[in-house]
């Protein structure tokens, strides 16, 4: 009785094997958004282009400028003089921020008077700018300090000099705040999602396409035998993946499971059963292959946006949060940043473990009901 | 003495919607026989075969295979069939050993068994020597062989073939007949084939014709073509489209056929007059149409 599911799981390895589009979805397609993911898609902002509009040219103004020179936030990339330049250079791109210091500054600094500085940036992209401004923000407060201490000095005060609070801060779990730490435990949810989801739902409306289902469905074969035989392979697969976007993130990221692994492949397990049911489900409503991937891309939108995969779920608005907890993939984020980045176990996951596992329960119960061995 | 029924519908109907695919059929197929199941495309051919495999579920009667429901007892009475549909359906990916021993581990038969079983089967319908080629890549009349190949690997009791030969070359319909004769000379077979073709009728044990659903006449090929005596009339029209829906339109044609330029209607007994007349009218007055 298991000669019948042997042989249809050897029928669908012959064909993954023989179907070179299959095979690059599979294994080369995984490979690639890592990279794209893991070197493109970042969130480090570094080496902003600064263009510094200087009518002062004295002591003063140079030290401000070196202030934002020395940060590798910035990098001084143009100096001009006058605002139009400035403003042509913002307006073509060659430019991120501009420095306009006036022709007054080191008067008024050195008289002991407030001095004021003009910072301008190029908000189309908000984290960019998100990240110079604050950036900006803090070096000029920190010049500031530096400038209120060499005056309290001069007056010989410095020995009573002393700051009100010092926020030491300190970042646990991503102490380089680096964004491959971040993405690549994502990568594996989001590859389960779209690939299994989509190769299992077209390995069966392939069948249906091409007419093998009609022979398929005459033979002994049982309803359950079709189902296990025919998700089995993508099971592998999904495996297979699992540990080779987490070898990437180690040879090419540096990024290594801080957590159990095991654990890790468990959950990703309980995951893989909600993503073959998403798949299987699709199957029963697809008729071409053509519609099971759109239908596939259809379910990985929401799923990329609101799972708190790009864009954190605390930023949304609440509604577009309620939505959030009918996205399986937004469990499975949570449990393998939490085990890969965090290091943590099911004490501290068992809520998203629950959720992850009625919805596995749920499509894959869904999805045999409406399954049938049956044409019509 | 009287064979074994293997194949038995009684009270047959598939509803799609409004139409009614198969109508109330009732058949019986016995060991050792050929039943041909003649009729034009749209009588509800395919769909009743379907219905015999249990690839559809019926909306009301029942299927026997052997001593099994169809329905009920889905998978045991399926170990016993094999099936062969309309439309070629093999995994063209594989090679014509991986498509046999595929259909046969699956339909049952043990994983020793399969090889020299496929080398039997394959130098039955003459494929021997492409056993590893692409299935994709045999010719339309090969692909057929092998789809036969593929129903008998299990060395099924029941056969179940739908419009094995339509667009196959009459030469290769003639190979694949000459298959088919041969299972049946054990007496432990019974074979239920559909066609479009009148002539490969007379090569069943029984005919029934089938129409709008119905399986409106059946007998032995000889008392049919007795009966048939006069009824079948030869026309030919310009334009020949218009003729042919006419023809099909005129409630008292049972079966149109085109030979070339000329078509071969069967009507009702006693009613050849009367339908040359009407087409003649008809088929004038639609030539005068623009």
């Amino acid at each position: 009785m298991f000669q019948r599911l042997f042989s249809l799981i050897r029928k669908e390895f012959i064909q993954i094997v023989r179907d070179p589009r299959t095979l690059a979805i599979t294994f080369v397609l995984p490979v690639v958004m890592l990279f794209l993911l893991g070197f493109a898609a970042t969130n480090d902002v570094r080496n902003i282009a600064l263009v510094v509009y200087d009518q002062d040219h004295s002591p003063s103004s140079r030290r401000l400028i070196d202030a934002y020179r020395a940060a590798d936030y910035f990098q001084l990339a143009y100096v001009v003089s006058s605002e139009e330049e400035m403003r042509t250079l913002i307006d073509n791109n060659s430019a991120r921020a501009g420095l306009v210091i006036p022709p007054d500054y080191g008067d008024q600094v050195n008289g002991w008077k407030p001095a004021t500085v003009a910072f301008v940036l190029d908000g189309s992209d908000p984290t960019v700018a998100s990240t110079a401004l604050a950036a900006a923000t803090l070096i000029g407060q920190a010049l500031s300090t530096e400038l209120s201490v060499d005056r309290l000095e001069r007056r010989g005060m410095s020995s009573t000099l002393q700051q009100a609070i010092d926020v030491r801060t300190q970042v646990w779990y991503n102490p380089g705040l680096l964004s491959a730490l971040y993405m690549i435990p994502a990568m594996i949810g989001m590859i389960l999602q779209y690939q299994s989801t989509m190769l299992t739902a077209t390995s069966i409306v392939r069948e249906r396409e091409r007419g093998t289902i009609e022979q398929l469905i005459v033979t002994p074969l049982r309803s359950w035998e079709l189902i296990i035989g025919k998700l089995t392979p993508y099971v592998i697969i999904a495996f297979i993946n699992t540990l080779e976007i987490l070898a990437i993130g180690f040879l090419v990221f540096n990024v290594t499971v801080a957590g159990s692994l095991p654990l890790l492949l468990l959950l990703t397990g309980l995951f893989l059963v909600t993503t073959l049911g998403i798949g299987l489900l699709i199957s029963t409503i697809a008729s071409t292959q053509q519609e099971a991937m759109l239908t596939t891309m259809f379910t990985l939108l929401p799923s990329i946006f609101l799972s708190g995969f790009f864009f954190p779920l605390a930023a949304m608005p609440t509604w577009l949060q309620v939505i959030s907890y009918f996205i399986p993939l937004r469990y499975y984020l949570i449990i393998s940043r939490g085990i890969v980045i965090k290091g943590v176990g099911v004490p501290e996951l068992w809520p998203e473990i629950l959720a992850l596992t009625i919805f596995a329960v749920l499509v894959m119960s869904g999805a045999i009901a409406r399954f049938h061995k049956r044409l019509d | 003495m009287a064979n074994e029924v293997l194949i038995r519908a009684d009270g047959l109907r598939k509803t799609f919607g409004a139409t009614h695919a198969v109508d109330d059929v009732s058949l019986e197929v016995a060991a050792g026989e050929i039943y041909g199941l003649v009729g034009p495309d749209g009588a509800g051919k395919t769909t009743l075969l379907r219905l015999l495999v249990g690839a559809l579920l019926p909306s009301a009667g029942d299927v026997w295979l052997g001593q099994y429901h169809a329905v009920r007892q889905a998978e045991l009475a399926r170990e016993q069939i094999g099936y062969l549909a309309q439309r070629f359906a093999l995994y063209e990916d594989l090679t014509v050993l991986e498509n046999l021993q595929f259909f046969a581990e699956v339909r049952g038969l043990p994983s020793r068994e399969w090889k020299p079983r496929s080398r039997e089967i394959l130098e039955f319908v003459g494929l021997a020597q492409f056993g590893d080629r692409r299935a994709g890549q045999l010719s339309g009349g090969m692909k057929q062989k092998l789809g036969l190949a593929l129903a008998l690997v299990n060395r099924p009791h029941i056969l179940l073939l739908d419009e094995p030969t339509t667009g196959v070359d009459p030469v290769t319909r003639q190979d694949f007949w000459r298959l088919i004769i041969p299972l049946l000379n054990d007496g432990e077979m019974a074979v239920l084939v559909s066609t479009p073709y009148m002539d490969e009728a007379v090569r069943c044990t029984r005919v029934g014709f089938m129409r709008n659903g119905r399986i409106i006449r059946e007998a032995p090929p000889a008392v049919l073509r007795d009966q048939l005596a006069g009824q079948i009339i030869e026309v030919a029209g310009h334009p020949q489209p218009l003729l042919v829906s006419v023809s099909e339109a005129d409630p008292d044609v049972e079966n149109v056929q085109r030979f070339g330029l000329r078509l071969h209607l069967r009507v009702a007994p006693g009613t050849a007059d009367a339908v040359v007349k009407r087409l003649a009218c008809c088929h004038s007055c639609g030539r005068r149409q623009p």
